[in-house]
């Protein structure tokens, strides 16, 4: 009985520290490529979550400001998702950022939506230069970024 | 900013997650929290009514047999030539003007005159052809059908159509297939506050300045010095559209 007691007390507390590495290793799990900018990076221009869940809206909204009224170097901006998330090859070449496995196509395909960005905008970084005068921060965003929000934010 | 109230909350996950590992951090780090070290804000104010930016073209300085204009356009917006002239699109062209009585040739380049009332802007079913409040006339592709009235009712055919699918565009131009496009006047540049187009940059370097570029509102700038000092004109200047495109000796 006693023994019993013991490795039932024993397992529970084995469950309990494999569960928490599980869901610790779940929460902080990765959703970039390899070789990309942002591989190196600690977070997005925002939280992980909430680009992942918003970053559609937060394009939306962004697209008209500057097309419309020339409002430039915003926080988001898909010129800089692209910049920070194509991933290189074995030769430094940029991949485009929707090639089968690549960032935007990985889970646009999982979730079988087709954004209509990429008829009018480029999949790799712009290396000709032509976009350095405009303000994109092309140099990526400060590194420097919160690793983690404070909780209400 | 969204309503997506078929999904969990982003908060509550934040919270789970971030209870998570804050445990694990609590027990690595005890007291270290990371603040955002205040990244710079680099978003600019956007276009202001206080300019009107137009440009000035003088017909006697423009070269004969001279594409620099053209080719700096294409280079600096991605306009790539696919040997359909009848197709690709051309956003400055050069325009030979022959007096069959006299012989006289007139060169000048023309694209979007940038009018003050643009006719594109009043035919377009969606929007997409706009005015921005500093007077340069753009497509918002974002909305833009491709239905090409606006290519009809421009009186300068200034408008381009994009009739293949295109990869590698340059990010200061998103375009592609089936919207149409027009001149900028490098609106890019102008919101990065580099005052000076990509065409005027071309034909200064090759020496012949017949393009300047300015703010038509400043009556200090170059362009209004100029247009006060001589006779300047509007192309279809009976059409009263105000067009922020002037030409000198034509």
């Amino acid at each position: 009985m006693r023994s019993s007691l013991i490795s039932n007390r024993l397992l529970m507390i084995l469950l309990a520290v494999l569960s928490f590495a599980a869901m610790q290793a779940f929460a902080e799990s990765r959703y970039v490529t390899e070789n990309s900018q942002a591989a190196s990076m600690e977070s997005c221009v925002a939280p992980t979550d909430l680009m992942r869940r918003n970053h559609m809206d937060f394009l939306q909204h962004g697209r008209d400001d500057t097309v419309r009224d020339g409002v430039r170097g915003l926080k988001y901006s898909l010129a800089e998702c692209i910049d920070c998330h194509a991933s290189r090859d074995a030769k430094g070449q940029a991949v485009s950022v929707t090639a089968e496995g690549e960032f935007c196509q990985a889970c646009h395909g999982y979730v079988a939506v087709s954004p209509a960005c990429f008829q009018c905008h480029r999949t790799t970084p712009d290396e000709s230069g032509s976009g350095k005068s405009l303000g994109y921060r092309l140099d990526g965003h400060s590194r420097a970024l919160d690793m983690q929000q404070p909780a209400g934010r | 900013m969204s309503n997506k109230s078929d999904q969990p909350s982003v908060e509550r996950r934040q919270f789970i997650g971030g209870t998570l590992a804050a445990a694990g951090a609590l027990t690595l780090a005890p007291g270290v929290i990371l603040h955002a070290a205040g990244s710079a804000d680099k978003t600019t104010s956007g276009a202001s009514g206080e300019h009107r930016w137009g440009m000035l073209i003088d017909a006697n300085k423009c070269a004969d047999g001279c594409s620099a204009c053209v080719d700096a356009c294409n280079s600096e917006h991605g306009l790539t030539d696919l040997g359909r002239p009848e197709t690709d699109a051309v956003w400055i062209r050069p325009v030979k003007l022959k007096d069959k009585q006299t012989g006289h040739v007139d060169r000048l380049v023309m694209m979007c005159q940038h009018c003050e009332h643009p006719p594109c802007v009043d035919v377009c079913p969606t929007n997409a052809s706009f005015k921005r409040i500093d007077g340069v006339v753009l497509v918002d592709r974002h909305r833009c059908i491709g239905c090409r009235y606006c290519m009809m009712a421009c009186p300068y055919k200034a408008r381009s159509f994009v009739h293949e699918a295109l990869s590698e565009q340059s990010v200061a131009a998103p375009r592609g297939k089936g919207c149409v496009e027009g001149c900028t006047l490098c609106v890019h540049r102008i919101d990065a506050g580099e005052m000076q187009t990509a065409c005027q940059e071309a034909c200064t370097r090759e020496g012949h300045n017949a393009i300047v570029f300015g703010d038509m509102k400043d009556p200090d700038s170059e362009i209004s010095r100029i247009l006060k000092s001589h006779n300047s004109v509007q192309i279809r200047a009976d059409l009263e559209l105000n067009t922020g495109v002037r030409y000198l000796n034509l």
